[in-house]
């Protein structure tokens, strides 16, 4: 019914200023999550079109779609990319940046023009990317192996080592902010125990990230140096160790997928409370299991390397150390489980998202058992084994908790809320699409299919064609929240202060929230996850 | 409220709720800066010791072409100037603003005396045909491995300065904003950082020093 | 042609105990797995919103969380000792191994066997032996890759790189190059064939007309004139080689390395880099001159080489001895 009220438009962080220069000279961290959502969505799509074409050319045994030269620019690419410009910045960079000051009750990171400095690299860094693939792209592999890339290649190495060097800067930039907020920033009450599980992820996140990636810059840097000047420092010819670049390179890049699962886990928790209405079984257990992940992740790296010519005492240790870093993954999907005995479960887009996160990161993990055993790695290290095994967790994992908290929060950040049937049916197009096109990839793995291979023996055929049939599958589930959250901005449903009756700071502020957060700082007398003082059910009627 | 005072309130940024918190956040920012840097600087220093170990001769024999006397007076300048930065911050700390110029002017110069005598150094390494690449000429054995101790000696000194320079640019900012009052007793973190970066840079070259141009040094 | 191999064959005596390991960890997390999806499923229907309208709120349970942290890696440590155990018997080779050399290049892979066979990507071995792959890359990282063997180790530039495998069963197995080498790594591909004795006696009686992996390299050794100062006496201005092989080697700078294959190699190359204590550093650097091949060669002569350790170090006695060198 039509009635004649004006509306006076409440200000928030979007109608706070107009204008380009308003964006693009912002340090609000909300709206430098905004920007980094739309720069990481363009990279998704960058590296998710490589795949299709990759599973495209492998429909069929013969190398017959692209050339082998294309071919292995496609894969390197996909995995620079899909790393380095999508899943690392990912949930800290966009969910991090914009939930942490508002989930400790502060106005703004401890540095917000550092914030913004740390997305200005990105986009350098991503820029450096797209002229590196627009000017004939890159074919070492995204793990840079020497000599073959210092010494034997004539694509563009050095600038995609440089763009990656750059990106580097911006998640050092941003793990150095969320510490420093996180120890400096909280609201008064607002004790270490009780941060939500989120916060308390990202904290190990970025303990990673400013441990971890200074190590891969200066690696790129030597592999740069080595490129331009004709020295060895890896090239056995001019008297360097292949090894050395591999310890070097993998230090971080271990490290660095703990970078990319741990704020996954951080959601995941947020998800389960919430759609439990309780709090997470064994709070303290999971906060110190992410810290445990990050320091024991810092000791397993040459595991990537037990056929390399270590030797075979020192793959010992790391096959043990490997075994360790397990355990506290272990804990975290016991103690989500555990939540949600005599919960009160619903299952709104969020929290099927959660359930298929805690399966598949099963799943992933489980495999990662048997490549942690010395053994059984000679046979399957270099097959699509691996590559099944981290994608699993990488895309089962941390791509499911991404979405699942884009749509959980994205009613705080943009004021509207997705439609919920077209929500349900991308998680279920998603998880169908996503086992199709990885679980076949095992079975590969064992059989011996070789990783990096645009041509194969034909009898693997059959299961790269089931593969293939699901990344197609995959893509239609990760299109659908691309144009119905679009179409939200617009004609979504207005979202309250809090649609999903959950604990935790940022859902006592309006959606979207004011400028500055908070007209008063907040002072903290509860725990984390009160349900049991919230209303028992979420409002909306899910 | 004093002058000195109601200048420090000035600097407090939004999103701060008093300057004690804003001061150590920043102050806390540095140190995690810096831990970073070790790691970055780390990395060079693990191959230095790798390739030490393996080809123990070739380090010896390099270093037989290390100019002992360009170190030792680097590191007495680059020492100096890490004391007169410490000073810098205490006149800082003390809101004496003539001083505190002074001291960072000081600090500048030593800086640059530092670089002026690597230039020459390196030039003197180019004119050896000790630069690695396709300069490097050696005629004793293992040449490959002697110049693998040339590329650590310039990755590591070369990075070094690097950091120099940024150290350079950062204490010229401080100074500028000094000599335009922007620091006082209550504010002058800032000084305070760029001090604590600066410092870094110099302990960075304390641990080079002894590698590259003590140990084998006149080993015979 | 509709194929759906679900299982590699198993043509080694490894692949025979891997399997047994891999099943067992399918075993074990699939039940875990299984385990963890039945709880989701029956929490989800039993504690569902519908169902129950108010959460019961539970802080946790310690003793819950060190059961489940202290059984599962109890577990993981059953499973790291199994495969550490397999891993240590894959990475040494017996001794009194077959022999066969291997050189990787882009892209393509040459194996030499020391009764002087050369192949071109495709490796003929008689069953029921141990074989041990002694490698070296040309140029870049490959990895020699055999999944009916269960076996793969990277090949390097710059050293020997060491594996050894014992076929069980006659046939053609795939072998693929698994570290990626470049634009044709998946054309890196070839077969290992695994004959029966007397199949693998009559291979090799038909081939090989340079004679032996050894007398090629007294050839080079010869060629080289590397027998001017590696004299089988003690006047040499280089050491003797008769009891070199395999044997500790006192150096100048006090080390003392054993000498293998890498030394060998490293000695030939760059024999700056590890001086013999008594010695001068005069040799020359072959660098540049020989092949990968003719150091393979070189190296199987010198291993040829009488190997018994009769002669404390090397040292230049004063007397003269009258061996010569095979």
């Amino acid at each position: 019914m039509a009635t004649a009220t004006v509306t006076v438009e409440r200000q928030d962080y979007l109608n706070a200023n107009y204008g380009i220069k308003s964006w693009l000279l912002t340090t609000d961290h909300k709206r430098i999550a905004l920007l980094y959502l739309m720069s990481i969505t363009f990279f998704f799509f960058i590296g998710g079109f490589f795949a299709l074409l990759i599973r495209l050319e492998l429909l069929t045994p013969a190398g017959d779609l692209v050339q082998a030269d294309t071919y292995n620019k496609l894969f390197t690419m996909h995995g620079q990319v899909m790393i380095f410009f999508f899943l690392i910045p990912s949930i800290p960079a966009v969910l991090g940046n914009f939930l942490i000051p508002l989930m400790i009750g502060a106005k703004d990171l401890a540095f917000p023009r550092i914030n913004l400095l740390s997305w200005y690299l990105f986009i350098l860094g991503g820029s450096l990317m797209i002229y590196t693939i627009l000017a004939g792209g890159v074919d070492t592999g995204w793990t840079f192996y020497t000599p073959l890339s210092t010494a034997f290649l004539n694509t563009h190495v050095v600038t995609a080592a440089m763009a990656i060097f750059i990106a580097g800067f911006s998640s050092i930039l941003t793990g150095l902010n969320f510490i420093v907020t996180t120890h400096r920033m909280r609201a008064p009450g607002m004790t270490w125990s009780r941060l939500p599980l989120f916060v308390w992820s990202n904290y190990a996140t970025s303990i990673i990230q400013v441990l971890g990636t200074p190590v891969l810059a200066i690696t790129l840097a030597l592999v740069g140096l080595e490129r331009v000047f004709h020295i060895g420092i890896f090239n056995p010819q001019l008297g360097g160790d292949p090894l050395l670049f591999q310890h070097l390179f993998w230090f971080y890049s271990h490290p660095a997928v703990y970078i990319m699962i741990l704020p996954g886990m951080g959601v995941v928790s947020e998800l389960v409370a919430c759609f439990t209405r309780k709090r997470v079984f064994g709070y303290a257990f999971v906060a110190l299991a992410s810290i445990a992940i990050a320091v024991l992740g810092f000791l397993v790296w040459a595991h990537h390397m037990f056929t390399a010519g270590i030797s075979i005492y020192a793959a010992m240790i790391f096959s043990f150390f490997s075994y360790m870093v397990a355990v506290p993954s272990a804990i975290k999907v016991f103690n989500w489980t555990a939540t949600l005995y005599k919960g009160s479960i619903s299952f709104a887009t969020p929290m099927l998202y959660a359930f298929g996160f805690i399966g598949l990161f099963t799943m992933g993990g489980m495999t990662g058992l048997f490549l942690a055993a010395l053994g059984v790695d000679i046979h399957v290290t270099d097959t699509y084994f691996v590559i099944a095994h981290f994608h699993y967790i990488m895309v089962g994992g941390m791509v499911m908790a991404y979405l699942g908290g884009m749509h959980f929060w994205w009613p705080k950040i943009s004021g509207r809320m997705y439609p919920e049937y077209w929500g349900k049916l991308a998680a279920l197009i998603i998880f169908v699409g996503f086992h199709l096109t990885f679980f076949p990839q095992f079975v590969l793995g064992y059989l011996g299919m070789p990783r990096r291979y645009y041509a194969y023996s034909p009898e693997f055929q059959v299961l790269n064609v089931l593969s293939t049939a699901g990344a197609s599958i995959l893509a239609v589930g990760y299109l659908l929240p691309m144009v119905y959250f679009l179409w939200s901005l617009r004609y979504g449903k207005p979202a309250g202060d809090n649609p999903w009756g959950a604990a935790g700071l940022e859902w006592t502020t309006p959606s979207p929230p004011p400028k500055h957060n908070f007209e008063e700082t907040p002072v903290v007398t509860w725990e984390a996850y009160n349900y049991d003082e919230l209303p028992r059910e979420i409002p909306v009627g899910r | 409220m004093a002058d000195s005072e109601l200048i420090a309130v000035q600097e407090l940024q939004h999103h701060f709720s008093d300057l004690e918190q804003q001061r150590e956040a920043s102050s806390m920012g540095m140190w995690v800066f810096l831990i970073t840097e070790i790691m970055f600087f780390g990395g060079m220093f693990l191959a230095y010791l790798v390739y030490r170990f393996e080809y123990y001769q070739a380090w010896v024999d390099g270093s037989q072409h290390m100019n002992f006397w360009f170190g030792t007076v680097n590191t007495v300048v680059l020492i100096g100037s890490s004391l007169s930065m410490a000073l810098a911050v205490r006149a800082a700390q003390l809101g004496l603003k003539k001083p505190l110029v002074v001291l960072l002017i000081i600090t500048m110069a030593l800086g640059l005396v530092f670089m002026v005598v690597k230039g020459v150094e390196y030039h003197e390494h180019w004119e050896g045909h000790e630069f690695p690449g396709r300069n490097f000429h050696y005629e004793g054995r293992d040449p490959l491995h002697v110049e693998m101790f040339f590329v650590l000696y310039f990755t590591m000194t070369g990075f070094h300065a690097l950091h120099v320079i940024l150290g350079l640019g950062a204490v010229g900012v401080i100074a500028y904003m000094a000599a335009r009052g922007r620091f006082t007793a209550e504010y002058h973190n800032p000084v305070e950082n760029v001090g604590l970066y600066w410092h870094f840079v110099d302990l960075v070259w304390i641990y080079l020093y002894p590698l590259l141009y003590l140990i084998s040094h006149h080993h015979t | 042609m509709f194929q759906l191999p679900l299982w590699p064959v198993r043509a080694s005596t490894y692949a025979n105990n891997l399997d047994a390991l891999f099943i067992f960890l399918l075993l074990v997390t699939g039940l875990v797995t299984v385990m963890i999806f039945i709880l989701l499923l029956v929490f989800a229907i039993r504690y569902r919103q519908s169902r129950v309208r108010a959460a019961t709120p539970i802080e946790g349970s310690v003793t819950l969380e060190v059961t489940w942290s202290v059984v599962p890696f109890g577990i993981f440590l059953m499973i790291f000792v199994w495969g550490a155990v397999l891993y240590f018997q894959a990475r040494t080779p017996p001794q009194n191994s077959m022999e066969i050399y291997v050189v990787a290049k882009q892209w393509m892979w040459k194996l030499q066997h020391t009764e002087g066979q050369r192949e071109i990507n495709e490796l003929h071995v008689p069953v029921d032996r141990d074989i041990k792959l002694i490698m070296t890359s040309q140029d870049v990282i490959h990895s020699f890759f055999v999944p009916a063997f269960r076996k793969k180790q990277d090949v390097l530039p710059g050293r020997y790189t060491v594996q050894w495998f014992h076929a069980t069963r006659p046939g053609e197995y795939h072998l693929f190059c698994a570290e990626y080498c470049g634009t044709q790594h998946s054309g890196m591909i070839g077969r290992v064939v695994v004959m029966t004795p007397a199949d693998y006696e009559s291979w090799l009686g038909g081939g090989g007309a340079e004679g032996s992996l050894s007398s090629s390299g007294e050839k080079i050794f010869q060629q080289l004139g590397c027998g001017t100062c590696h004299r089988s006496d003690t006047q040499g201005r280089g050491p003797n080689l008769e009891h070199l092989f395999g044997n500790p080697v006192s150096l100048e700078d006090g080390r003392t390395v054993v000498a293998d294959e890498n030394y060998v190699r490293e000695s030939i190359l760059n024999p700056g880099a590890k001086i013999t204590a008594g010695f001068k550093n005069i040799m020359p650097t072959f660098q540049g001159v020989i092949s990968e091949e003719q150091l393979l060669a070189l190296i199987a002569y010198i291993k040829a080489l009488p190997s018994q350790k009769s002669v404390p170090g090397n040292n230049p006695p004063a007397t003269k001895s009258s061996t010569q060198l095979r």
